[in-house]
């Protein structure tokens, strides 16, 4: 039994239904094949009740079907009952199994099918393409004969799975039809996706059900997740109905246990269901068979597509999820315009189109949006690896612009964190007055701002008339983790510059090629060690994120020789000195080092005398504290001891990943709080210091207040984006702030307030010689209420130390202790043994 | 040692991170007070003045200036400690200034009188003088040995945790006590109407609370467990554990009360009397020159 149509439409979600709406509307002989009973599928396995949402907002919807940020049931209703009055004939329970033309082989047109197996070697099978029109075998038998076929198949033919010991075990499941069926479990969410955030929030919703939900996340942001769904995820977590465990992955899973790697090192916890949602591969095999061609090898690539979604199989267009474009708007925008296309409408632009052309209008050049497209992806490395439809997505995000030759493009020490990719042109770095660094086109530059969120490092000019994007920091960031080699380019990028600026010494590029190829940056969780004492090899680890504490064996005890934050580097005694390592390296929070081949190293220095000499006096600055420690270990042993002690307590209470930490000393400490009064009467009178919360080790007290982290986890979820590390190394947030407390939830030492600006005080004098006012400090409650401005509500804003910055004489805290309790250090200041000889002298 | 290639630290080598407000400077301002109070004794005893030392002669004149712009600058402390101006000023090294040079006054102001002292305005002033300076070194002395107590004290609580803990076991207590008979409830009522800061200020300086409510009704309710076996399964039991407890977070907030007490108190002393020394000094100073 063989059918003939003119469109054959595979799949049945937003996208093929939308495409066979406007085929039907537009009278075209067509077949939606669907392989369930039911018309999205996809849609209709959300959760019970789940809140579908419909970004993105600026994106118009163009479609024959209607479709509204509403309930899944709502939507499912609306979209049967259109397909119904639309006449769009479906073909349920149909899976199609091949696809193949039936013309003439087209010359040339050959698909080469690269099959990787387990064992590492590959298989090149060729096909010859066929000419359309095409023939579907279905499931059922049934032939379809189309002159062209939309595949709208979606990616949830195979979800990513875990790789984990255990993951066979039958408690882990990818999918949750409906979260009312679990009660009193322990349960597991792996993943941070919207799917992911969603079965968190519907299996903690009711709380009668008892479960205990954990969502883990490998890193501390949610960028591949919508805002909506984080902010909806943050509230729940901070509501105490669910957990959120950041910079965590699944180690092991047994049965009623699962095991994690943590910051804080491995945990085994109680677990009786984990659902994972790591999102899904497109199912490749299928769609290559078929003659469509992807973009790269790798995993998680997508076909390749010409604009107008039509893939490397003439007649054969690919839209939707598949084509790597997983929100519901443009899925339907898709299909609408893939079968006015088909129908022979040349001129229909796609529904962003306006938006984009709005972007590209101020360019020198006059191009269509397509072409301006293209042209950034082919010019820019790092976009390379997007299609023209990821492509669109990512513009949307990003601005270009166009520079003058000297114009300058961003002055050193400004705010800023986003990333520069340069199309055409040439950036120039000023690494000092009057000395400059070219940067060339299709690099990239300010990688440093996104990575640290530190303030620009450097000016950047435009050499000659040059074009550049400029990607915002969240674009970024779901860029590198949408696409893997983008992130591989950014990181091999920003190790390069890491090393050029750490090690200086007249080193070029060019120079450290051979170090940078064998570079491999690994994770190191916290309390794990890079180097053990006593162990033999050369590789120099770089400190790229995080910190290490060095710690020697001595007398069968581990005593703490130094603190080193990111930005240093170990290994180069063994290396220069031959012999196994001296001492141990371990991290004191999740880190990432770079492990620097020593060898390659090696002959680098060999080749660069100057880098030697550097690295030499460095060793030599290490051996001294070793020997020093050495000498003093009988005689002040408890000195030492002390000394390790108290290093180690400051480093389990975030000293580790510290930049400036407030601490009070409690033998001096009387309590008079003159240090919060102070803070208050220096910020617009609210005090971002708590005295008396907070841990104390041997009456060294560290007070809640700010760290000044080296990645500052509140900058991590920022909206505005108005959290910035200033000048000095302060983590300050600007005016910007819309007070929505992620700062406040992601600060993992809880020294983030949201509070609105006091009433102005009366001055000093008028309350001490007419007791006007509240006096020093913060005011009273009750002080702000009765003299507030009647009828102005202030906002709640995000408040937290900002090391007084700007102000003349610094931290306020410190200079009003009146017994010399309160400092201010960074660990590197601090934890030295330099300190040690103080104490034992 | 670590080989940091960001910014150099903002602290000079060798500096030292911190000392308290007695050390301050390797001892700074004690050195100037003594040299101070060694140039007014030295000069005492070299300069002849006839018939003997006293306040009105030149030698006399000039201690009396040196003490009054001494005591002036003293008193602005308490300004200097609340007002946040910006720029380089530490209240450390004030506080170092303000107790070494407070305590170089009782060698000039004892040398201004030329030991003549009476019951006048005069010796009321010298009289306040040397109040404010021994509440002070009353003040010097618990800031040097009470604030290890304190830390030692609290254990990582702060005293609204402590008073949060105090409540908690109130909830508890007054959840126990529910099946108990009425004597026996109404001694564990009393217990939960005590005021942790009643008790007056001789209860607050010494930590000694005799009317202490939770401590009678653990006496009183010993009485009925005294000769029972504990089977872990008597209310009165769960109550008695109750109450051990609350003794022992009471014992421990009372104990931070009394050292924070301590630290402050001396103040209620130094500061009223210094005004008033201000005042005496005032008609001190108008009636020397009155009655020139």
């Amino acid at each position: 039994m063989t059918e003939r149509v003119r469109i054959a439409i595979v799949g049945s979600g937003p996208a093929g239904l939308s495409a066979a709406a406007r085929a039907a509307q537009l009278g075209l002989s067509h077949l939606l094949i669907e392989k369930t009973d039911h018309l999205s599928d996809t849609i209709f396995k959300y959760q019970k009740g789940k809140h579908v949402m419909a970004t993105p907002s600026q994106l118009v919807l163009r479609s024959d079907c209607d479709f509204e940020a509403g309930k899944r049931e709502a939507i499912l209703g609306r979209w049967n009952e259109q397909a119904a009055a639309q006449g769009i004939n479906v073909a349920f329970h149909a899976e199609v199994k091949a696809i193949t033309g039936t013309g003439d082989p087209i010359p040339g047109s050959i698909q080469k099918i690269v099959e990787r197996k387990r064992d590492g070697s590959t298989d090149i099978k060729e096909i010859q393409r066929l000419a359309p029109p095409y023939r579907l075998t279905l499931s059922d038998g049934r032939e379809v004969i189309a002159d062209a076929v939309i595949m709208a198949i979606g990616t949830q033919g195979n979800p990513n799975l875990m790789r984990v010991p255990g993951a066979e075990l039958p408690h882990v499941q990818y999918q949750l039809d409906d979260p009312a069926e679990y009660n009193d479990e322990h349960i597991f969410i792996v993943g941070t996706g919207d799917a992911g955030i969603e079965n968190a929030m519907g299996l903690a919703a009711d709380e009668a059900q008892g479960n205990v939900v954990t969502i883990l996340n490998r890193s501390t942001e949610f960028a591949s997740a919508k805002p909506a769904n984080v902010k909806g995820l943050m509230a729940a977590a901070e509501a105490g109905r669910l957990s959120i465990m950041t910079e965590s992955t699944t180690a092991k899973i047994e049965p009623g246990f699962i095991t994690l790697d943590s910051r804080d090192g491995e945990v085994k916890l109680k677990c009786d269901r984990i659902i994972a949602r790591m999102g899904s591969a497109p199912p490749r095999g299928f769609v290559e068979s078929c003659g469509i061609e992807f973009t790269s090898g790798d995993r998680l690539a997508f076909p390749k597509l010409s604009p107008v979604f039509e893939s490397t199989a003439p007649g054969i267009f690919v839209i939707g999820a598949l084509a790597g474009y997983p929100l519901i708007k443009h899925c339907m925008n898709q299909g609408y315009d893939v079968v006015e296309y088909i129908n022979g409408n040349r001129d229909l632009k796609p529904a962003d189109e306006p938006i984009l052309a709005a972007k590209f209008a101020s360019l020198p050049e006059k191009r269509s949006v397509a072409e301006w497209l293209e042209y950034l992806r082919t010019n820019v490395s790092i976009l390379e690896g997007l299609s023209p439809l990821q492509m669109r997505e990512f513009m949307l995000d990003s601005e270009v612009r166009a520079y003058r030759a000297g114009e300058t493009i961003f002055e050193k020490h400004d705010a800023g964190s986003s990333l520069f990719g340069i199309a055409t042109g040439q950036a120039l770095v000023e690494v000092a007055p009057r000395a400059n660094v070219p940067i060339a086109a299709g690099s990239i530059f300010g990688e440093v701002g996104l990575i640290s969120g530190r303030r620009r490092g450097s000016t950047v000019r435009a050499g000659t008339d040059s074009i550049m994007v400029e990607v915002s920091r969240s674009a970024a960031l779901k860029l590198m983790s949408s696409n893997p080699p983008a992130k591989r380019a950014i990181t091999r990028i920003s190790t390069e510059r890491q090393l050029l600026q750490m090690f200086g010494a007249g080193l070029t590029p060019a120079d450290l090629s051979e170090v940078l190829d064998s570079a491999e940056i690994q994770t190191v969780k916290a309390g794990e060690a890079i180097l053990t004492e006593g162990d033999l090899g050369t590789d120099i680890y770089v400190i790229r994120v995080g910190s290490m504490i060095v710690e020697k064996k001595i007398g069968g005890k581990n005593v703490f020789l130094s603190y080193l934050p990111a930005g240093s580097y170990v290994g180069e005694m063994a290396l220069i000195a031959g012999g196994p390592r001296t001492a141990t390296v371990k991290a004191t929070v999740k880190s990432e080092v770079i492990r620097l081949n020593g060898d390659a190293f090696a002959r680098l220095m060999a080749a660069k005398p100057a880098l030697l000499e550097r690295a030499r006096r460095d060793m030599a600055a290490r051996q001294d504290v070793n020997a020093f420690i050495e000498s003093r270990k009988d005689s002040f042993s408890t000195v030492v001891d002390m000394y390790s002690e108290t290093a180690k307590f400051l480093v389990d209470n975030g000293i580790g990943e510290a930049t400036d930490v407030l601490l009070i000393d409690e033998h001096l400490c009387v309590g008079c709080d003159n240090c919060e009064k102070a803070c208050a009467d220096s910020h617009e009178g609210l005090s971002r210091l708590d005295r008396e919360a907070g841990r104390t080790y041997a009456h060294l007290h560290v007070p809640t207040s700010c760290r000044h982290c080296e990645h500052p986890h509140c900058m991590a979820d920022c909206p505005p984006n108005a959290i910035h590390r200033g000048s000095d190394g302060e983590v300050f947030i600007d005016e910007t702030c819309i007070g929505c407390g992620n700062c406040q939830r992601n600060c993992p030492y809880g020294v983030i307030r949201m509070d609105s600006v006091p009433p102005k005080k009366p001055g000093l004098l008028s309350w001490m010689f007419f007791g006007q006012g509240p006096g020093p400090g913060e005011p009273s409650k009750k002080w702000r209420y009765k003299n507030a401005e009647p009828g102005v509500e202030k906002p709640k804003k995000a408040i937290k130390c900002d090391m007084c910055s700007g102000i003349d004489g610094g931290p306020a805290c410190v200079r009003a202790c009146p017994t010399g309790a309160a400092i201010r250090v960074s660990p590197e200041d601090f934890l030295t043994v330099a300190r040690l000889d103080g104490q034992a002298n | 040692m670590a080989t940091r290639a960001s910014s150099p630290t903002r602290r000079a080598k060798g500096e030292t991170l911190h000392d308290g407000f007695l050390r301050h400077a390797n001892f700074r301002w004690l050195k100037i007070a003594t040299l101070l109070c060694f140039l007014a004794i030295a000069s005492y005893l070299m300069v002849d003045i006839t018939p003997r030392h006293n306040g009105g002669s030149w030698y006399g004149y000039t201690m009396g200036t040196i003490g009054v712009l001494l005591i002036l600058w003293l008193t602005l402390l308490g300004l200097r400690k609340r007002a946040m101006t910006r720029g380089r000023w530490s209240l450390k090294a004030w506080t170092s200034a303000h107790v070494y040079l407070g305590l170089s006054l009782i060698v000039i102001g004892t040398l201004h009188t030329g030991f003549q002292l009476g019951w006048n305005v005069h010796t009321l002033a010298y009289a306040l003088m040397m109040l404010v300076i021994l509440s002070g070194l009353f003040g010097i002395t618990v800031y040097a040995t009470l604030p290890t107590a304190l830390s030692n004290n609290r254990a990582e609580m702060t005293q609204v945790q402590m008073l949060e803990a105090v409540r908690a076991i109130d909830r508890q207590l007054h959840d126990a006590a529910q099946p108990l008979p009425q004597g026996q409830a109404a001694l564990v009522r009393q217990s939960l109407g005590d005021d942790p800061f009643g008790g007056g200020l001789i209860a607050r300086l010494t930590g000694r609370y005799p009317r202490c409510a939770t401590a009678a009704a653990q006496a009183a309710l010993r009485h009925w467990t005294g000769d029972h076996a504990d089977t872990g399964k008597e209310p009165l039991e769960k109550v008695d554990a109750l109450l051990e407890r609350k003794q022992a977070m009471l014992a421990r907030l009372r104990r931070h009360l009394k050292l924070k007490a301590l630290l402050e108190i001396w103040l209620t002393v130094h500061v009223p009397a210094t005004f008033a020394l201000l005042a005496a000094l005032t008609a001190h100073i108008v009636s020397v020159f009155f009655y020139w």
